[in-house]
């Protein structure tokens, strides 16, 4: 995108292609579903509120429908009884979706190796960003919604595309 | 010793297999046919009104015959008093009568022991699994439930 402005104060103008347009739309207002089960919700909630401070990056407008949620967060630990709740959650969301992977139990269950919890939500669907931490800090999970500014923004396949992996 | 033991023991002499107070734990290993009478006198007895089933659990000793235990923790909001009941369960018959009837609110820890250990409460209302989906296969608290296994992740409808 090009932007090109006039020293004198008359009107410039911009030189764009509609899809960079569009993702710069998308890009600053990224709409999170918060699908919090532990610890890591407390995080997203510091996230959110005002010293972090995630309106900074267009992305403070938590919706609780997943009808309306472009990112579906997923903060905590997955049980097999809550795995088909995940699914339905991420096929009821309208594309183009993106999911975060928030903290150790998320990505790969963590310590609870054991009978009880999925061993990583990308058994069932697709994910984007893994946030690393045991909780992670807010700043990872900004970091997470920068990082999936920039996959909006250079037109990067998203998980959802690659998926199943093979 | 303990005035809960005495009473029970005077009450039912035949099926108190066994009683101990360490470290003031008042203890009694029963038989399973007469649980149901045992904690309704429990309940009902005036100098002991065991009203409120805090707790019930089983216990898996894999190895020792009889294999199983249901544990009862009952303590008396009138005169403060706790106790705990044991009942134990041969590997091959580990059914024991429900003790819905006696304190409806034990509902769930039945449900929770059958969900665990596979423990069948006769007479339940509702005995199906609660922590564990349905379509789970077997009883993962169980010693002899391989550590590593892993069971078919279900979706929605599918």
């Amino acid at each position: 995108m090009a932007v090109r402005r006039e020293k004198d104060g008359a009107p410039g103008y911009a030189l764009t292609t509609l899809e960079s347009l569009i993702a710069w739309g998308r890009k600053y207002s990224l709409y999170p579903f918060t699908f919090a089960t532990a610890c890591c919700g407390i995080e997203v909630m510091g996230a959110f509120g005002t010293h972090y401070d995630m309106s900074r990056f267009g992305a403070e407008v938590v919706r609780f429908s997943p009808r309306q949620a472009d990112v579906l967060l997923v903060a905590g630990t997955i049980n097999y009884k809550m795995a088909p709740v995940l699914k339905r959650i991420y096929d009821q969301m309208l594309e183009p979706k993106w999911v975060i992977s928030m903290g150790a139990c998320a990505s790969s269950g963590g310590f609870y190796n054991n009978y009880t919890v999925l061993q990583g939500i990308d058994k069932i669907v697709p994910v984007d960003v893994y946030i690393p931490g045991c909780p992670p800090n807010p700043e990872g999970i900004i970091d997470a919604v920068v990082q999936i500014q920039k996959i909006i923004e250079t037109g990067a396949p998203r998980a959802a595309e690659r998926w199943p992996i093979k | 010793m303990s005035i809960v033991l005495d009473r029970v023991r005077e009450r039912f002499p035949a099926d108190v297999v066994a009683t101990h107070s360490d470290f003031g734990d008042d203890t009694a290993l029963v038989l399973r046919e007469r649980v149901v009478e045992i904690l309704t006198f429990l309940r009902d007895d005036p100098e002991l009104l065991f009203d409120f089933a805090m707790d019930l659990t089983g216990v898996d000793y894999l190895g020792e015959e009889p294999r199983f235990e249901v544990v009862y923790h009952l303590y008396s909001l009138e005169k403060k008093r706790r106790v705990r009941i044991k009942v134990r369960l041969h590997e091959d018959d580990p059914v024991i009568d429900t003790a819905v009837t006696v304190w409806p609110g034990i509902d769930w820890y039945e449900r929770e022991a059958w969900d665990m250990y596979g423990i069948v409460f006769r007479g339940h209302p509702n005995l199906k699994r609660i922590l564990m989906y349905e379509a789970f296969e077997g009883h993962p608290l169980r010693k002899d439930y391989p550590k590593a296994k892993r069971q078919p992740t279900i979706g929605p409808e599918e």
